[in-house]
């Protein structure tokens, strides 16, 4: 009987884990954080609970979206929508050529990343999110002072083509999430509210038009080398923008439907 | 008389007013380039270093089209360490770019969609905003066009600057525009692209492996290398500047930085004419050349003799340790007039004026006490620090690409006559030493029989070499 008992809650358990897995989103708890950028108070950001994707988003999960939204395929989709080099790595509409079906997909636009995740009954992830995400290690939910955190970031943007690799192959954080860093850049919602003109060194409070961003002058720490090029990254891009570098993951912020 | 006086006085006052307005009016350089008429369209040349693109001469203004790449690629530092660089155009220091005074320069600036980052550039002979940075920045994967007027003629570095900026300069992201002045630069001979740069890795100088930029070293202003053309040995070891005797050498020299400024030398060398900090300002017999980081210089002179000439940051440990050395080999026929070698080689006795005698025969004859080879190896240890250990380093690890190693060297193993007599009398030439060919100085060292019996003896029984033992008697009988 007693065994009988332990099996069936071992059974529960393990389709509870299969369907979590299925679903692959976890939850990430309230908290603050000081951004790089955005903070010229320097005072913490709020972020609320919400729930965000284990891994980018592959090549085949987002083949099986453009099955469904052939609007969205290389030859269809809108130029309003993608520039030229959009999926620029794969054979044919339906077809990924030779890229790994559990590599990250990449060369995407802003809106087709957006389109993705609404279709999941999901969103992305706003950069605050992103980032508060991003600065758990294995152990800390803010390893940003740890050097050999900061070193393992860094160390990536010295590795060429590692959006070939697969995901889930980096190491997984405090929140369950893997591949935060190592694996390939991520949209975020609001990539470019926060905005680096082309000259980093201009950027200063009193032009507001565009985001007091300064390399010099607004950021919090001046030896967060990272974050200056994520930030930097997203402020060279456009909606329509798609790069080989470049993947995206979905968030939520309500529990996801199983 | 009086009155005659003073309309003498009026008409010199006023003649020397116009004697001086002229005279101020002829040397200033007024023109305004701005208003230059471009005439056609030309696709610019861009070159590689130590390569400069073909001179401008007399042609008119014209729009000049202009394609760069922007390529993040692993590269050679020194032999067995590999970096990242960022690379305007696939070189450390970028594609070099000449113009002339008027031209319109439409800029392509193009990023690698396998890149990671985005950049763009800061051209030191633009005037507006960010040099063209604000303009330029550009994602991977895309292309930016801007324009611009060249408008005063010089020569200008140009660079990256997204944020972090130090750390894009720092990975190699600088070069060399030239504006030509109306008429183009007076003819040489040969002209060659130079610049330095300082880089900054978690190993130390010459650490093994692929060196990741390091970022506090970087902030603290101690790189571990400092080099021309962004990499140790870039004008060694095949890569000389080559001249022949008599003929006229222009050097377009820059610094990149990202931090330390560059007191550029030329061994043997006297710089005829120099273009103070690549400015209109012509100095002239200048021995070393004071090149801000972001700055550049142009150095004109003729070689009069042949031989190698080395170039360095004559900030001088950074030419002999961590890089900044490169060579300029000008063959043809001696001039004894200007320099006449080794004339003579003699004993020199600081005892006197009377007649010396070389030491020898029966009288002068030290006796060399027999020594263990464990004391042979104490007071060599003690010559080898003060004689062989600045060029050979403390391990007798060598500096790479310059000066061979003594450890565990296959050409010092293989023949201890052949060490003797490089040490009684020198070594010229090219050697290759455990699969690296060296080709530079060595002079022979005054050093008694004992002397260099001891030193060899304890660099023999050091840092895995065969533990060979030299005698006085050995030296003796190959002096």
């Amino acid at each position: 009987m007693k065994i009988h008992f332990f099996i069936i809650t071992f059974f529960l358990m393990l389709s509870g884990f299969s369907r979590a897995q299925e679903n692959g989103m976890v939850p990430v708890k309230e908290g603050t954080f000081v951004p790089l950028y955005g903070a010229s108070s320097k005072k913490p950001v709020l972020v609320k609970s919400f729930y965000m994707d284990v891994y980018p988003v592959t090549n085949a999960e987002f083949l099986n979206f453009i099955k469904k939204n052939q609007q969205y395929s290389k030859s269809k989709i809108k130029g309003i929508f993608a520039d030229k080099s959009y999926l620029s790595y794969w054979k044919s509409d339906f077809d990924f050529g030779n890229a790994d079906s559990k590599s990250p997909v990449t060369s995407v636009s802003w809106f087709a990343a957006k389109k993705y995740c609404e279709c999941q009954g999901k969103r992305l992830p706003t950069m605050d999110e992103w980032e508060y995400a991003a600065m758990a290690d294995e152990k800390k939910v803010d390893a940003r002072t740890k050097k050999e955190f900061n070193e393992y970031i860094l160390s990536w943007y010295e590795k060429s083509k590692t959006y070939e690799n697969k995901i889930g192959q980096t190491f997984k954080n405090y929140w369950g999430i893997y591949d935060m860093h190592g694996l390939v850049w991520e949209w975020t919602s609001d990539f470019n509210s926060i905005f680096l003109s082309g000259e980093s060194r201009k950027d200063k409070s009193s032009d507001k038009n565009l985001f007091c961003g300064s390399a010099s002058v607004n950021a919090t720490d001046l030896m967060d080398y990272a974050a200056f090029m994520r930030y930097a990254f997203r402020g060279s891009l456009k909606a329509q923008y798609s790069t080989r570098n470049l993947g995206f993951r979905c968030a939520s912020s309500t529990k996801p439907k199983l | 008389m009086k009155k005659n006086n003073c309309i003498l006085i009026k008409l010199l006052v006023y003649s020397l007013f116009v004697v001086l307005f002229l005279g101020s009016c002829k040397k200033e350089e007024s023109k305004n380039y701005a208003d230059i008429m471009t005439e056609g369209e030309m696709e610019a040349e861009l070159t590689s270093p130590p390569h400069v693109p073909k001179p401008v001469g007399n042609r008119t203004a014209v729009k000049l089209k202009l394609n760069m790449e922007i390529k993040e690629q692993e590269g050679t530092m020194t032999d067995g360490v590999k970096y990242t660089y960022w690379t305007f155009g696939g070189s450390v220091p970028g594609s070099f770019i000449r113009t002339r005074v008027g031209d319109e320069v439409e800029f392509h600036l193009k990023n690698h969609p396998d890149n990671k980052l985005p950049h763009n550039i800061d051209l030191h002979a633009v005037t507006g905003p960010g040099g063209g940075a604000t303009s330029s920045l550009v994602a991977p994967g895309h292309e930016k066009v801007f324009s611009f007027k060249v408008i005063n003629p010089g020569l200008y570095v140009y660079h990256c600057a997204t944020a972090p900026v130090g750390m894009h300069i720092a990975n190699g992201m600088y070069g060399l525009i030239l504006v030509e002045p109306e008429g183009g630069l007076p003819p040489v001979d040969k002209e060659y692209y130079v610049m330095q740069g300082d880089f900054y890795t978690q190993g130390e100088y010459g650490e093994k492996g692929l060196q990741p930029f390091d970022m506090n070293k970087a902030v603290k202003e101690t790189p571990d290398y400092v080099v021309f053309n962004g990499k140790v040995g870039s004008l060694t070891n095949g890569g000389e500047l080559t001249a022949k005797v008599g003929e006229t050498v222009r050097l377009f020299v820059g610094n990149g930085g990202p931090n330390l400024v560059s007191s550029f030398h030329v061994i043997g060398e006297i710089f005829d004419s120099v273009h103070i900090e690549g400015g209109s300002t012509i100095n002239k017999n200048v021995q070393t050349t004071l090149i801000p980081a972001g700055g550049a210089a142009i150095v004109d002179f003729k070689v009069e003799t042949p031989g190698t000439f080395i170039l360095v940051d004559h900030s001088i440990f950074r030419a002999f340790n961590k890089g900044a050395l490169g060579m300029l080999k000008v063959e043809g026929k001696e001039n004894k007039n200007i320099y006449s070698g080794t004339i003579q080689e003699g004993i020199y006795l600081p005892e006197g004026g009377t007649i010396q005698k070389m030491p020898g025969g029966s009288t002068a004859k030290t006796v060399v006490p027999k020594r263990t080879v464990e004391e042979k190896i104490k007071i060599g240890k003690e010559i080898f620090g003060t004689t062989c250990f600045a060029c050979h380093q403390s391990e007798g690890q060598g500096i790479p690409s310059t000066f061979p190693p003594l450890a565990k060297s296959d050409y010092l193993n293989a023949d201890s006559k052949r060490a003797i007599t490089t040490i009684l009398h020198g070594l010229t030439g090219e050697v290759t030493v455990n699969g690296k060919k060296y080709n530079n100085v060595m002079p022979a060292q005054n050093l008694s029989d004992d002397e260099i019996a001891n030193v060899l003896t304890y660099i023999y029984n050091s840092w895995g070499n065969n533990k060979t033992e030299i005698t006085p008697e050995m030296v003796k009988a190959l002096r």
